[in-house]
C-alpha cells in the first residue's frame, strides 16, 4: 500500500526536468544526483519530499531520453507512485524494470493532498478530498516484478525473468 | 495478412505472426549503450551475475567524450575494462556518437532488431532496422538473455509527396510532422515514413526523419530500403535484404503531407512541438549556433550549412560550435575542403562527440542566451543555462542565423 502526499505537477515532464543532462555528466553516482531531481523546476526537492510521496502529473510523463536515472532517482528520493494521463514509452519501462509504480489514471488532485494507491486491485483513495478513482489493474508479471522491488531483484530472488 | 515493415520484423524475430498490442518475446540482434548509459548497464550485469553475452553487444564513448571531469573519465575506464573482460566491441573517444558510427561501419542491416540504451536509437530505422530506445536495465537484460520483451506497436504512416523546396531539409519536414502530431502524437507507435519525397532523400536526410521521430514519442521510425539507402549498405554490409510494407498494410492513421508546401521551420523554446515557419519568428538576436548531434551533425548537414557559409563571416559576438557526428564525417569534411570552410566562416569545430546537445560539454549556453541548434531537443535547461532558450532549426536556417546574428530564414539567402 502506498500513502503519501501529492506532488501535483502539468504535461510533458521530461526526463531533463527530472535530472538535468549537464548536471548527471558532472556527477559520478546515483547518491550525488539526488540533490539534482527536479533541479530547475522544483528548488530543494530533495529536501522537502518525503517517503510514499505520490507525483500526480499530466500527459506524456517521462518525455526524452532513454536515462534510466530518472526512474531510478524518483524511487531512491522517496516517491511512491508516478500517477500520469499517459507516459513517454522508455520512461515507463524504466520505472517498471527499476520498481517504480507508475500508473496511467487521470484523477483529481492539489498539491499537498494525501492519496492511498491500491495497486492489486486498480484503486487510487484522494483521502482528502474523499474521492476513489480507478485504474487498469496491472498483469500479475508486472505486479510481481513491483513487489520484488525491481526486475533485477525478481531475478535475483526467482532465478529467471519474468516473461521465461 | 498484409504487415507493416515494423510487424514484419517483430513476427520475424518472434518466430510467428505478431499483432499489434500483443506482448512477445523477440530475439535481438545487436544491444549497443553509451557513456550516459553503458555504467548503468555494467552494474546490474554484475548484479544479475551471469557469466556470459548472448547478444552482440556494442559500447560507445560519445557523450561526454573526451571526459570533461574526473567522473566521466572513471566511467570511461569502467567501461573499457567491462568491454575487453566480456567481449564487448568498444567505440572510444573520438570514433562518434552511436547512431551514427554503428552504422557507418556496417553493423547494422534491414531486419535487424536493434536495442540501444539511448532514445535516439530509432535513427537506425532509416536502415530498415526495428530499432528502439530502451534503459540501462533492459539493455543489460537484452545482452545476457538475446531477447527482450515488446508490445507490438500499432503503425501509424507518414507520408511525404512531391519535391521540397531549395532551402527546405529533412529537418523542416520532421519539424512539420511533429509539430502537427505533437510531442506525444506517436507515443508507444511505429512510424512509417512513406511517399516520393521520402525515397528522393539521401540516406543522411532520412536519419534525420527518423532521428526526430522519437520526439513525438515513436517506439521505432520505419524507412523502406530504396535505391539510395540500398548503395549506402551494399558498400558496407555486403548482401542483405531490403524491406518494405505490403500494399495493403493496415495503419491506424495515415498522415500526408505535400513537400512543395513545407517552409523552413523552427521548434520554438523550450518543446519540440512548439512549431512555427522561421519566416513567423525571424528576429531574435542569438548568441551560440550549433551544427551537430545524431540529428544535425553528418556530411550533409555540414554541406547544406557551407551553402550559406561559404564566402560569408560570422556575425560577430555569436559563436557557432560545428561538431562532426563521427570520425567519418570528420575525415569528410577535411577531404572535402569542407573543414577549411568551416573555420573560415568562424566555426569552431570540435572532436565528434555529442558535445552541447545534451548539455554536458563543449559549448554551453549561459543565462540569458539564445541558441539555435540542428540537435534534438530544446528542453529548458538541454544546453546549459536553464534561463537560456533553444531553437531547433535546420543547418539553412542555422547558417543564416550565424550569419546575420540573429534567428533568420535561409530563404533570404537561397531560393
Amino acid at each position: 500500500m502506498i500513502v503519501g502526499r501529492v506532488w501535483r505537477l502539468g504535461d510533458d515532464i521530461t526526463t531533463d526536468h527530472i535530472i538535468p543532462g549537464r548536471l548527471k555528466y558532472s556527477s559520478g553516482s546515483l547518491e550525488d544526483m539526488k540533490k539534482y531531481v527536479f533541479n530547475d523546476l522544483i528548488p530543494n526537492f530533495h529536501e522537502s519530499v518525503k517517503p510514499g510521496d505520490v507525483i500526480v502529473a499530466g500527459k506524456n510523463f517521462g518525455y526524452g531520453s532513454s536515462r534510466e536515472h530518472a526512474a531510478r532517482l524518483l524511487k531512491i528520493v522517496g516517491i511512491g507512485a508516478v500517477i500520469a494521463s499517459s507516459f513517454a514509452r522508455i520512461f515507463y519501462r524504466n520505472a517498471v524494470n527499476v520498481g517504480l509504480p507508475v500508473i496511467e489514471a487521470e484523477i483529481e488532485a492539489d498539491q499537498w493532498d494525501i492519496v492511498k494507491v491500491h495497486l492489486e486491485e486498480g484503486k487510487i483513495e484522494n483521502i482528502t478530498k474523499s474521492l476513489v478513482f480507478t485504474f487498469k489493474p496491472f498483469p500479475r508479471e508486472i505486479l510481481e516484478i513491483f513487489e520484488e522491488g525491481g526486475i533485477v531483484e525478481y531475478f535475483r530472488r526467482r532465478g529467471k525473468f519474468p516473461w521465461e | 495478412m498484409p504487415m507493416t515493415m515494423s510487424e514484419k520484423i517483430l513476427s520475424k524475430k518472434a518466430g510467428r505472426r505478431v499483432y499489434p498490442g500483443e506482448h512477445i518475446v523477440a530475439d535481438v540482434d545487436l544491444v549497443y549503450a553509451h557513456d550516459g548509459t553503458a555504467p548503468l548497464t555494467i552494474e546490474m550485469i554484475e548484479e544479475l551475475g551471469l557469466r556470459e553475452l548472448r547478444s552482440r553487444a556494442i559500447f560507445t564513448i560519445d557523450h561526454a567524450s573526451p571526459p570533461p571531469n574526473v567522473d566521466a573519465a572513471a566511467n570511461h575506464r569502467r567501461m573499457r575494462d567491462f568491454a575487453s573482460r566480456w567481449g564487448v566491441r568498444i567505440f572510444d573517444v573520438g570514433e562518434g556518437i552511436c547512431h551514427q558510427v554503428i552504422p557507418e561501419r556496417g553493423l547494422v542491416k534491414p531486419w535487424d532488431l536493434v536495442i540501444g540504451a539511448d532514445s535516439h536509437t530509432v535513427t537506425l530505422g532509416a536502415l530498415g532496422a526495428f530499432a528502439t530506445g530502451v534503459g540501462s536495465t533492459d539493455a543489460a537484460i537484452a545482452m545476457l538473455t538475446g531477447k527482450i520483451w515488446l508490445k507490438v506497436p500499432e503503425s501509424i504512416a507518414v507520408k511525404v509527396d512531391g519535391t521540397l523546396k531549395n532551402h527546405v531539409t529533412a529537418k523542416d519536414v520532421i519539424l512539420e510532422v511533429i509539430g502537427k502530431l505533437g510531442s506525444d502524437g506517436a507515443n508507444y507507435k511505429a512510424v512509417e515514413f512513406l511517399g516520393s519525397a521520402v525515397e528522393a532523400m539521401s540516406l543522411d536526410s532520412k536519419m534525420v526523419l527518423a532521428n526526430m521521430s522519437v520526439e513525438m514519442g515513436a517506439k521505432v521510425a520505419m524507412i523502406p530500403t530504396d535505391g539510395r539507402t540500398s548503395e549506402w549498405l551494399k558498400e558496407r554490409v555486403g548482401h542483405f535484404e531490403g524491406i518494405w510494407p505490403d500494399e495493403e498494410a493496415n495503419y491506424s492513421a495515415f498522415y500526408e503531407f505535400s513537400a512543395g508546401e513545407i517552409k523552413p521551420n523552427v521548434s520554438l523554446p523550450n518543446s519540440v512541438d512548439h512549431v512555427a515557419p522561421v519566416e513567423e519568428v525571424e528576429g531574435e538576436e542569438v548568441d551560440l549556433v550549433f551544427i551537430g548531434s545524431c540529428s544535425g551533425g553528418r556530411f550533409e548537414d555540414f554541406l547544406l550549412a557551407s551553402r550559406i557559409m561559404r564566402g560569408r563571416k560570422l556575425k560577430e559576438g555569436v559563436r557557432c560550435i560545428a561538431v562532426p557526428a563521427s570520425k567519418e564525417v570528420q575525415m569528410k569534411l577535411i577531404d572535402s575542403g569542407l573543414m577549411r570552410s568551416l573555420l573560415e566562416f568562424g566555426c569552431t569545430v570540435g572532436p565528434p562527440t555529442c558535445g552541447p546537445c545534451i548539455g554536458a560539454h563543449m559549448g554551453l549556453a549561459g543565462p540569458g542566451e539564445t541558441v539555435v541548434s540542428t540537435s534534438t531537443r530544446n528542453f529548458p535547461g538541454r544546453m546549459g543555462s536553464p534561463d537560456s532558450r533553444v531553437y531547433l532549426a535546420s543547418p539553412l536556417t542555422a547558417a543564416a542565423s550565424a550569419v546575420e546574428g540573429k534567428l533568420t530564414d535561409p530563404g533570404r539567402f537561397l531560393s
